[in-house]
């Protein structure tokens, strides 16, 4: 990869970040159109993939665009989208959250504390939904184990690892699925 | 939460006693710590964050996770990511956020790269297959048991919860665009809770916060 293609790269997924609200797969079909469409840089297997692989794996989501940089163009290309995906939003953030504290006992800060926390709660209800909806289809096995798991984190403290390790085997076993 | 003490500056935030309330006392802890519940995340970080900040570790309370989440999912960029910057600076300025970004992303990168790597000879494999699928059912069961333990948090501010119900419904239900959803919801309920502060500092004179 050129280093114009690199600049290319990094300033497409950089134009992109500050329009990831909700995360950065909201703004995954106009990547899809920069990196599979025009610039032909992977196909489109090859781009779904790398957000099946970025879910799985542990750590962020986000890092499905590392994974986009390294299928276009290896460990350069995997910095360039890496960082142009996190600093301009990072700095939005940063700024954001600077202009909060200094503000602390403005009411406007207080009621933007007080009303955004339920719709905070409802969003990552909702994030969890998708992620079972996309997983279970409609097998009601495997909606079962969702259940359960929520049950499980929403009254215990039983170490999570172990549910993805029943999860997991579960599967193999072919109980569910 | 503690009321604050009746001195200058009212800031309640500040605790009275620094060592009383836990919090990460070196950015070698906070980057490993950061590191350490970014790498457990399987099919989503947010259950583990919320389980090592607020329960195990205890930096955060559940209301200020809830908040600093309400402004990661507000703002552009990955919610996690931004929590963790956010609590960063909470804890040691710029240099905390820029570490605790660092530890969320440096060491899943590289385990993200080196699965991409051995994927292709995997993929295939009906085993990993299915066990891919009983952990994403599992996956989607633990932040959904995260958002109820968040909501158990509220002090029964059911009012505030139709907010939470609202956006549920909007997002995951009906599948509308988060963008639209936030922009429908965000004025509403924060204008609710402005007037509803204000009545009660009228009423009590008193902060808002704990009744």
């Amino acid at each position: 990869m050129s280093h114009a293609d690199l600049l290319d790269l990094l300033l497409h997924f950089a134009s992109l970040s500050l329009l990831a609200i909700g995360g950065a797969l909201a703004t995954s079909p106009e990547m899809h159109r920069h990196v599979v469409d025009e610039r032909g840089w992977m196909t489109g297997l090859q781009f779904n993939d790398a957000i099946a692989i970025a879910q799985a794996a542990p750590g962020p989501n986000i890092l499905f665009v590392t994974l986009l940089g390294w299928q276009a163009g290896g460990a350069a290309g995997a910095l360039a989208s890496t960082v142009g995906s996190i600093v301009p939003s990072s700095l939005a953030t940063y700024a954001a959250w600077r202009w909060k504290t200094a503000r602390e006992d403005a009411p406007l800060v207080a009621a933007i504390r007080l009303g955004l926390s339920p719709i905070a709660i409802g969003l990552t209800g909702s994030a969890g939904w998708v992620v079972a909806s996309g997983a279970n289809h409609a097998e009601p096995e495997l909606w079962a184990l969702t259940a359960v798991s929520a049950l499980v984190v929403a009254r215990t403290r039983i170490n999570m690892l172990w549910l993805i390790g029943a999860g997991a085997l579960l599967g193999v076993l072919g109980v569910v699925g | 939460m503690r009321k604050g003490a009746p001195g200058p500056g009212g800031d309640g935030l500040a605790p009275a006693d620094p060592d009383a309330v836990p919090r990460p006392h070196s950015l070698t802890q906070l980057f490993l710590v950061f590191t350490g519940l970014a790498l457990r995340g399987f099919g989503g970080v947010l259950p583990w964050a919320q389980r090592v900040l607020v329960e195990e570790r205890r930096w955060l309370t559940r209301e200020q996770f809830v908040e600093l989440l309400a402004f990661g999912q507000l703002l552009p960029g990955p919610n996690i990511c931004n929590l963790a910057l956010m609590a960063g600076d909470r804890w040691f300025g710029w240099r905390g956020a820029l570490v605790a970004l660092a530890g969320m992303l440096a060491a899943p990168a590289a385990v993200v790269l080196t699965i991409a790597i051995a994927y292709t000879r995997v993929a295939d494999d009906p085993f990993v297959r299915r066990a891919l699928l009983g952990m994403g059912a599992v996956a989607g069961g633990m932040i959904l048991g995260t958002a109820l333990r968040l909501a158990a948090g509220q002090r029964a501010r059911w009012a505030w919860l139709a907010f939470g119900a609202a956006a549920f419904v909007g997002v995951a239900l009906l599948r509308l665009k988060l963008a639209w959803v936030v922009a429908a919801l965000a004025p509403v309920a924060v204008a609710a809770a402005w007037i509803s502060l204000g009545r009660r500092a009228r009423g009590e004179g008193g902060e808002g916060g704990a009744p």
